[in-house]
């Protein structure tokens, strides 16, 4: 791996883990259209409890996989965001309708609110990944020429492979959210929806293992270099990987192992994004390799560099994170105890009193005077103490009287 | 990179039909991400700031209100980040050329920028799905991060903006950049940090007086309780002390561009001809050389730019014609800003000495009136300051290396896109008025604590649906 290709991995991995996680939460809605009843009820609240905490989190990927490409691949962003103009503006549009949906769906008290707002969330769930796969396609097949919108806007991105993809990036998704949800009903004690998640599962990873399948004759035909080289060394045995492991997960689905399913299924789903990326190097769009397109050497160590500091402080937050949804914590409420309150001595109520004011005549002092260097930045560090230490100081007065009870009752 | 001479065509200049609707898409996304950015920044702030009072307290009260306004905290982080995410994707679909010659240089703020989103999206859930299953302590611990990433990420956004006001670290010949130094042109740019102070300032002030004006207008309308007097007063007192403070900032900011951008100095008071000893006119109209029926305040502008009352101001005539940003726009915006930051600021200064004078709240309906007022005049104070500084760049993308039609895309249909994206913001947006109103209207519940026994009335049940039980 040389530096030109480093940023490239660590969108790879961006993109495989926006596939799987991105793809589950997306996944998940489709499973909630035509849930109806009661029980379709309980589908419903099940998806959305499971993406709850986690829902954020899963489409920073997207985010995360763009900045890096305009950073380390500046002309290739460029070429294909212009080309591409329609499959990614309508993925970007679906994305806001599944958020705002998503952002309401608590609020809805009755059925024909919870109709509309489960209607939109699901159908843009699946327009936004079909739309974002007819984009992938689009790239594999060579469909993107470098340059401002040089690409045809229509038929690079409405073409066989690229239809294939999107359709392949709809049944993954459907496929690991069944995988998923089933393990999530299994954990929180609902065999219920388990049982009704594993049969899901088991269709979904059947028709997708077949969705796949059609997907790779089709690239095979129509998708020039990339689908030459998808069945040859090495991206052929990230092909035989995902297959395997979608395999496994059958079988471990089958037998009610939904821990282990959730790990293979995402591995089948990752590999096929290792696949496409082995397949396709080393040209990023036709006639632009890697090299050719990674930006200059500093840009790219400072990419590096700025990625690894964040991984160092992202890795134990994500894990943070999925350890406590994993492990059940935000399932249920925990007994704990109750919070130590020291009451404030007056004497400390002084010192946060003096602190803001200090603040406040060094701050408003210095920043007027001082039009750069050392005395100015002190102003403004100081300015924010201000504001910090006076709200705090004045907060903590106004409801301390307000305790003290002057004017109305609590409702 | 062999392929310098190759790749230079493929991003020349295009025609673009649609060059102003590319534009105003762009704004448009812009003026509805930011508002919700404010709350980013400040409302984590609020929330912890009523958790802390419950943690030395003890006092119940608290611990609703803080536990209510993370839900609204979590709903409007959500159409933040699907808000951001379109502008991240415009940057590519309706400037190819602009990414394509300067994502190298600034692109490594929004890779930066990426994972304080990460972290602020992580620890969001981790707090608001963690009341009640944390200890309180880890749980006020957990909303930390919240904040601070709310603070890098508006740090890593404004590199680039103000690199774009005042680009530096790279070399620019031909179309091509070549020695770029990232670093530098992020971090080493004097235009930083007034920018990333008088945002995250505007965020307090924004999220303050919009949140106090929900509750102003129920005091007005009768709902006096004592919940409302504590989710009243602490956004209120955040924005009263952040309002002055802007002030002083606005002032340097003025002075930061007083010396870098002159241009856009010059059309904040349409000032067309070099002086010294420059006036300000409050009001009236730039019609081309000069401003007609303003008031004109003598030597105001050398005085503000230079804080020298007869320094001498470069005007509008210094640079090319069509190098001098639409002077009315920016003017007006500018007067705007400054206007009703004064106002703000008047408003804060009297529920701040009433405070101190009488230990009580301001008793004149017209102060509530006044602060129901502040919520929607904050807004547009923010927009406007934009405008101000986005609009005052023109014509230039990036300030004196490529103008904005060099930057735009080839695609055709950009009228389609504007309309559907129009569409789209306008369903967004009585969404979010229509959660906010129910999350609202949901009956309180003071719950004494994790330890007390409360469980939740079936008719409050509803903002906790998302809860997992």
């Amino acid at each position: 791996m040389t530096l030109a290709e480093a940023p490239l991995v660590l969108m790879l991995v961006g993109l495989a883990a926006y596939a799987v996680l991105g793809g589950a939460d997306f996944g998940a809605a489709f499973w909630q259209l035509g849930a109806r009843g009661e029980r379709g009820a309980q589908l419903r609240e099940h998806a959305y409890r499971a993406m709850g905490p986690v829902w954020e989190a899963n489409h920073v990927w997207l985010v995360f996989v763009l900045v890096i490409c305009w950073t380390a691949y500046p002309e290739a962003f460029a070429s294909i965001f212009s080309t591409l103009t329609v499959p990614l503006f309508v993925a970007v549009l679906g994305i806001v309708l599944r958020g705002t949906a998503y952002a309401v769906h608590a609020g809805t008290a009755r059925e024909i609110e919870r109709r509309a707002v489960d209607g939109v969330f699901s159908i843009s769930s699946i327009l936004t990944p079909f739309a974002l796969g007819t984009a992938v396609g689009a790239i594999a097949s060579g469909r993107v020429p470098v340059g401002n919108a040089r690409g045809d806007l229509v038929t690079s991105w409405l073409n066989p492979t690229s239809l294939a993809v999107g359709v392949l990036a709809v049944a993954t998704g459907t496929y690991l959210a069944a995988v998923y949800l089933a393990g999530d009903g299994a954990r929180a004690g609902r065999g219920d929806l388990a049982v009704a998640f594993r049969r899901r599962a088991l269709g979904a990873g059947v028709s997708t293992g077949a969705i796949a399948l059609f997907a790779l004759v089709i690239v095979r035909l129509d998708g020039g270099r990339v689908g030459e080289r998808l069945l040859e060394w090495p991206a052929l045995a990230a092909v035989a990987v995902s297959a395997v492991a979608g395999l496994v997960t059958l079988e471990r689905v089958r037998r009610s192992r939904f821990e282990s399913a959730r790990y293979y299924s995402s591995a089948a789903v990752a590999s096929i994004v290792v696949g496409w990326a082995l397949a396709q190097r080393p040209e990023l769009l036709p006639n632009l390799t890697v090299d050719e397109a990674a930006a200059g050497r500093p840009t790219m160590i400072a990419t590096v560099v700025g990625i690894a500091v964040g991984a160092a402080i992202l890795v134990p937050s994500l894990a943070l994170l999925f350890g406590l949804v994993l492990r059940g914590r935000f399932d249920a409420a925990d007994a704990e105890e109750e919070p130590t309150h020291e009451q404030r001595r007056s004497g400390e109520r002084f010192r946060t009193w003096a602190l803001a004011l200090g603040a406040g005549v060094i701050g408003f002092g210095l920043t007027l005077v001082f039009d750069g260097g050392l005395g100015l930045a002190v102003g403004v560090v100081a300015l924010l103490g201000f504001v910090a230490f006076g709200a705090v100081a004045l907060v903590g007065e106004i409801a301390k009287a307000d305790v003290a009870g002057t004017t109305e009752q609590p409702p | 990179m062999n392929c310098l001479l190759l790749a230079a065509a493929p991003f020349a200049p295009v025609d673009q039909d649609y060059l102003f609707e590319a534009r105003q898409m762009q704004a448009l996304s812009f003026a509805v991400h930011i508002p919700i950015v404010c709350f980013g920044i400040a409302f984590p702030a609020f929330v912890l700031l009523l958790e802390g009072l419950w943690l030395r307290t003890g006092d119940p009260l608290y611990r609703t209100i803080a536990k209510r306004w993370s839900k609204v905290m979590l709903a409007l982080f959500a159409v933040g980040v699907v808000t951001g995410t379109i502008l991240s994707f415009e940057l590519g679909l309706l400037w190819p050329n602009f990414m394509a010659t300067f994502g190298e240089v600034f692109g490594l703020g929004f890779t930066l920028e990426a994972f304080s989103f990460f972290l602020e999206a992580i620890f969001i859930a981790i707090y608001v799905y963690g009341w009640d299953r944390l200890s309180p302590r880890g749980h006020f611990l957990s909303g930390i991060p919240v904040v601070v990433a709310g603070f890098m990420g508006s740090l890593m956004v404004i590199t680039v903006n103000a690199w774009m006001n005042n680009p530096s670290g790279f070399t620019f010949e031909g179309g091509r950049v070549s020695d770029v130094r990232p670093i530098d042109a992020l971090f080493g740019n004097d235009y930083l940090w007034h920018e990333l102070v008088h945002m995250y300032v505007a965020g307090f002030i924004v999220a303050g007086f919009l949140t106090a004006a929900v509750y102003a207008f129920g005091w007005l309308r009768g709902r006096r309780g004592r919940y409302e007097r504590v989710a009243l007063v602490v956004p209120l007192t955040i924005a009263a002390l952040a309002a002055p403070v802007q002030i002083v900032v606005g002032d340097w900011a003025a002075r930061s561009v007083a010396r870098e951008q002159p241009t856009k100095l010059a059309a904040f008071e349409g000032l067309y001809e070099t002086e010294a000893g420059a006036p300000v006119h409050l009001g009236g109209w730039y019609d081309g050389d000069e401003i007609r029926y303003g008031i004109p305040l003598p030597r105001l502008l050398s005085l503000l730019s230079f804080h020298d009352p007869s320094a001498r101001v470069e005007g509008l005539e210094e640079a090319p014609t069509d190098e001098r940003p639409p002077v009315n726009v920016v003017r007006i915006a500018f007067q705007t800003m400054v206007g009703i930051g004064f106002v703000l600021a008047g408003i804060s200064a009297f529920y701040v000495f009433v405070w101190l004078r009488r230990k009580r709240l301001p008793r004149s309906t017209w102060f509530y009136r006044a602060v129901v007022a502040a919520g929607p005049l904050s807004v547009v104070a923010l927009i406007a300051g934009w405008v101000t500084t986005e609009v005052g760049r023109q014509p230039w993308v990036v300030y004196g290396q490529m103008r904005t039609e060099e930057a735009v895309t080839g695609a055709s249909g950009v009228p389609v896109g504007y309309a559907s994206l129009v569409l789209v913001y306008a369903g967004l947006l009585s969404a979010i008025v229509w959660i906010l109103r129910r999350l609202a209207r949901a009956p309180v519940e003071i719950q004494p604590g994790p330890s007390g026994v409360a469980p939740l009335a079936a008719g409050a049940a509803r903002p906790d649906a998302e809860d997992p039980r």
